[in-house]
């Protein structure tokens, strides 16, 4: 088959790594809100009917937007083959953690409501936050490891040795600058989830609603501000050096990393790429001022943009890099070292132009069919078919 | 046999996919079921069958979640504990779990929340959308699972060190991953059929919910009468690929130790001696397995002896591909072509020399002990797979004397004439027995495969993460703990609600009444959970 070759190996990569971002990005945008409503349950909610009111409007769409975290998954196995190896073994109880959140989310919405008893419910309530907030914090972590190194490395047969005990794979996750990682994802996803409620729901709910967001949205532009003067003052960064091929074999052996002393110098050396961690912190302040102005519709697009800016700037900052290794940085998995091949990435390629479009065009008229506002009248009214 | 990482990890595999496929084939085959239901209500408008279409969708939501969350494990658990196995192949295995996700699973997922919408338009619509997504995300399961099996359209590369993908349709249209799709989902639409007449047999045994039960048989015995056959037959076309792609599992299924003139015996009964080598007290049909196994009288299906004797040699020709792979791997691109000549020529046995791994870090220094006890290796467990095999295939052929009986039965039943008793109590007994043969079923692939992952290319022992045993141990309690109190929790919910029964209360009926009088005025229900007046 030559028909492949009608891209080059080097920009199907790139395109690869933009769609790795788009994937994160449409999860962090629907599923986010997920997570969002559900740490925010306990608090927004108090009675068993505003709670079902907070549930009800995520209701018809979490298991669309659960697909974002599964076909992220899928993507990285099919493009980046050597990601999907290290870095779900290397964060194995971590990923452990997250799938159980996973797990038991779907299970929580759908069956908490199917019977009568406080106790029931109760438990299922705590389920929905403990399965909300606590991916949203591993998320941050994760990628506060990542933009630092994990130590890792590869063996000649590319089997991946990670280092360091057990218990300090897990532990050793949690490092200052990765924890404040951590609560920069969790609030921006908090905040992202009120915008969502005082869009969907009215009332004491809604105002709730406005009041966590907009806390939330401080928290995470100030955490996020600050992860940025501590990237550009204590933390490493990392760069190929010597002659490397961006279409040869995709073998992460096959090239010299050295340590820098920060990633920022990529702001240099590509300076439009600023435009990332502005949008990030312009966007996390106007979803402030809409939260406390009571827009609603504005207030969720904003959000979204704060989104879109704090995840594009990690990606933007470390590139070429996907995961470096702090232990021997000559493992470092980069763009053009931990691809498939040329064919697949072609082949996969074509699949998501056909299908991405489709995707976003039906879930796009399912949020229009679902739109309008989930009140407590509603819930009490279609007790049988609601959640 | 010592208990490591890989039997731990192996274990946990094992648990999850079968949990998950507690689940699924339900799912299959309710979908469809459910849409069958709705299409019939669109038809006749008769108000009864709206009722029958609400009450088995309950049931479904609740058997759908779960399949929808234990599926979670399995897209991450390849890169979790097969790490090895997710570099070495994720160029081609990858491509039709993220095809799964794109063109079926989003489409399934996002249209089952309209369910909530209660009834109106859309309904029908969605429910066809999740049938046809579900079984869509079945088939792309089952060609990265058929790929496993019979690894076609794919070569090693020794620059990435991994396999890479050369023909992304000999990957699609894999004679194995097409007959497994249609056996398998059709093993799902017997599921169902034999879980819906089950749940109406016993409404019946109880004078409960007549109509709605009657009716339920009518379309399950239907549908699951078609589904039987289908699920035999390419059952059948499974075991016939076999002979070409997976000798050595076809074998050991027979318990068959020697070659036989053809066309071969059929072995229906007998105790298979794997340190002896032969099959006790065997009862054979002659020439029934040449028949089913080659569809001709002259073509010889080879024995597990012989079958380890070629292994043998694959494996010393492993070795020498695996000696010019080291030399390629030094030199990179300034290879000599004398070399990568050598290495092409034997490619197709790098995997066998892997075998040695087990026993040796060089294959190439491997004593002859070591290179007998490796092409051993190659012969999977007999008598479980034995016995397996023919639990399963009593049971496909049960299954179809099931639907024979109500199907013919439910004429005479709509007349005045009424099941007997104890026809309906064995419907309801038989409920488990579809799942039991699909669990079956997946041993008899997946543990037939042993000791490969990928036939003939990547050794399951070779797969596995370098994990520590505490991490594999504590996610492995982790997911049985777990796994036990969501199936505790879902199995409480199905039989309150099988137990309730379909909602009976007028104001329901009211309500359904009068969206179903704005459908037919073609009016549309916009406002969420407010049903049109």
């Amino acid at each position: 088959m030559i028909l492949h070759e009608l891209l080059s190996y080097e920009l199907l990569r790139v395109i690869w790594w933009a769609l790795l971002g788009v994937l994160l990005i449409g999860f962090a945008l629907t599923d986010g809100f997920d997570m969002g409503v559900g740490a925010l349950l306990p608090f927004v909610g108090r009675t068993d009917v505003e709670r079902r009111v907070a549930i009800n409007t995520i209701g018809p769409v979490w298991e669309g937007n659960q697909v974002w975290f599964i076909l992220g998954g899928g993507a990285i196995f099919a493009a980046w083959p050597p990601l999907y190896a290290v870095s779900f073994s290397g964060f194995y109880l971590a990923m452990f953690v997250v799938l159980a959140a996973f797990i038991v989310r779907p299970v929580a919405f759908k069956y908490r409501s199917k019977r009568d008893s406080a106790n029931w419910r109760s438990i299922w309530d705590w389920a929905l936050f403990a399965s909300g907030a606590v991916p949203a914090l591993l998320f941050g972590v994760a990628v506060g490891n990542v933009i630092q190194g994990v130590p890792f490395h590869f063996t000649e047969d590319l089997h991946t040795i990670y280092e360091g005990v057990w218990y300090m794979k897990f532990i050793g996750l949690l490092d200052p600058f990765s924890l404040l990682a951590g609560v920069v994802s969790l609030a921006m996803l908090v905040m992202h989830g009120g915008a969502w409620l005082v869009l969907k729901t009215e009332g004491t709910v809604q105002a709730r609603a406005r009041a966590y967001g907009a806390v939330a949205a401080l928290v995470a532009v100030a955490g996020y501000a600050l992860a940025g003067v501590w990237l550009a003052y204590g933390i490493e960064g990392y760069r190929i050096v010597g002659d490397y091929l961006t279409d040869g074999p995709s073998n992460p052996l096959h090239f010299e990393v050295a340590k820098t002393a920060t990633w920022l110098t990529a702001y240099s050396a590509r300076p439009w790429i600023a435009v990332a961690p502005a949008l990030g912190i312009l966007g996390g302040l106007l979803t402030f001022l809409g939260l406390r102005a009571g827009r609603e519709v504005s207030t969720l697009l904003f959000s979204k943009l704060a989104i879109l800016g704090v995840i594009s700037s990690v990606g933007l900052t470390m590139f070429p890099f996907i995961m470096p290794s702090s232990s021997d940085p000559g493992s470092s998995l980069t763009v053009w070292g931990a691809s498939s091949s040329h064919l697949t990435l072609f082949i996969m390629l074509v699949v998501t132009l056909i299908f991405m479009p489709l995707i976003l065009v039906y879930t796009a008229w399912v949020y229009k069919v679902l739109w309008g506002k989930v009140t407590e009248a509603d819930v009490t009214e279609n007790s049988h078919s609601v959640y | 046999m010592e208990f490591g990482i890989i039997e731990l990890s192996r274990l946990q595999f094992a648990m999850t996919a079968m949990y998950h496929f507690l689940f699924v084939p339900l799912t299959l085959g309710l979908s469809i079921l459910v849409a069958i239901m709705e299409t019939v209500y669109v038809m006749t408008g008769r108000p009864i069958w709206r009722q029958i279409t609400k009450f088995w969708d309950t049931l479904f939501g609740i058997n759908f979640v779960l399949g929808v969350a234990t599926g979670i494990t399995m897209e991450f658990q390849f890169g979790m504990n097969w790490s090895y196995y997710s570099h070495y192949v994720g160029d081609i295995f990858g491509a039709p779990l993220a095809i799964e996700g794109l063109m079926a699973f989003f489409l399934e997922a996002t249209f089952v929340g309209l369910f909530l919408f209660g009834w109106d338009k859309l309904s029908r619509v969605a429910h066809l959308v999740v049938a046809i997504g579900s079984n869509f995300s079945a088939l792309w399961i089952l060609i990265a699972n058929g790929w496993m099996q019979n690894p076609v359209g794919a070569s090693f590369n020794p620059m990435t060190m991994r396999m890479e993908m050369t023909s992304f349709f000999d990957v699609l249209f894999n004679e194995v991953a097409q007959a497994k799709f249609v056996h398998t989902v059709s093993a799902g639409y017997v599921t169902a059929s034999v879980f819906v007449i089950g749940v109406s047999a016993w409404y019946l045994l109880k004078g409960r919910h007549l109509e709605l039960a009657r009716r339920s048989i009518t379309v399950a015995s239907a549908f699951g009468l078609a589904s039987a056959f289908s699920v035999v037959l390419l059952g059948d076309e499974s075991g016939y690929n076999a002979t070409h792609s997976q000798k050595m599992k076809l074998a050991a299924i027979e318990g068959m130790w020697e070659t036989e003139p053809a066309p071969a015996a059929f072995t229906a009964f007998g105790f298979p001696d794997q340190a002896a080598r032969e099959t006790h007290y065997a009862i054979h049909i002659p020439y029934a397995m040449g028949l089913i196994g080659t569809r001709s009288l002259t073509t010889e299906i080879p024995g597990i002896n012989d079958l380890v004797a070629a292994a043998e040699t694959r494996i010393r020709s492993g070795q020498i591909a695996y000696d010019a792979l080291m030399q390629i791997r030094v030199a990179r691109d300034a290879a000599d072509p004398a070399e990568l000549a050598r290495f092409e020529a034997h490619a197709a046995d790098l995997g066998f020399a892997f075998l040695l791994k087990r026993y040796v870090d060089d294959p190439r220094q491997a004593s002859e002990d070591q290179i007998k006890a490796a092409a051993n290796d190659t012969v999977p467990t007999v008598w479980p797979l034995f016995w397996a095999f023919r639990l399963m295939v009593a049971l496909g052929f049960g299954f179809i004397g099931t639907m024979v009986y109500f199907f013919f039965f439910w004429t005479s039943s709509f007349r005045g004439a009424r099941f007997p008793r104890p026809a309906l109590r064995l419907a309801v007994w038989m409920i488990p027995a579809p799942w039991i043969a699909a669990e079956l079923g997946w041993f008899v692939a997946e543990f037939g495969r042993q000791p490969w992952t990928v036939d003939g290319v990547l050794p399951t022992a070779l797969s596995v993460s370098a994990l520590s045993m505490t991490e594999v141990a504590l996610t492995l309690a982790g997911f049985v703990i777990f796994y036990t109190v969501l199936f505790v929790v879902e199995m409480g919910l199905m039989l309150k609600y099988i137990r309730k029964g379909p909602f009976l209360d007028v104001a329901e009926t009211e309500t359904w009444a009068a969206a179903h009088r704005a459908r037919l005025e073609g009016s549309r229900v916009t406002a969420p959970f407010a049903p049109a007046e």
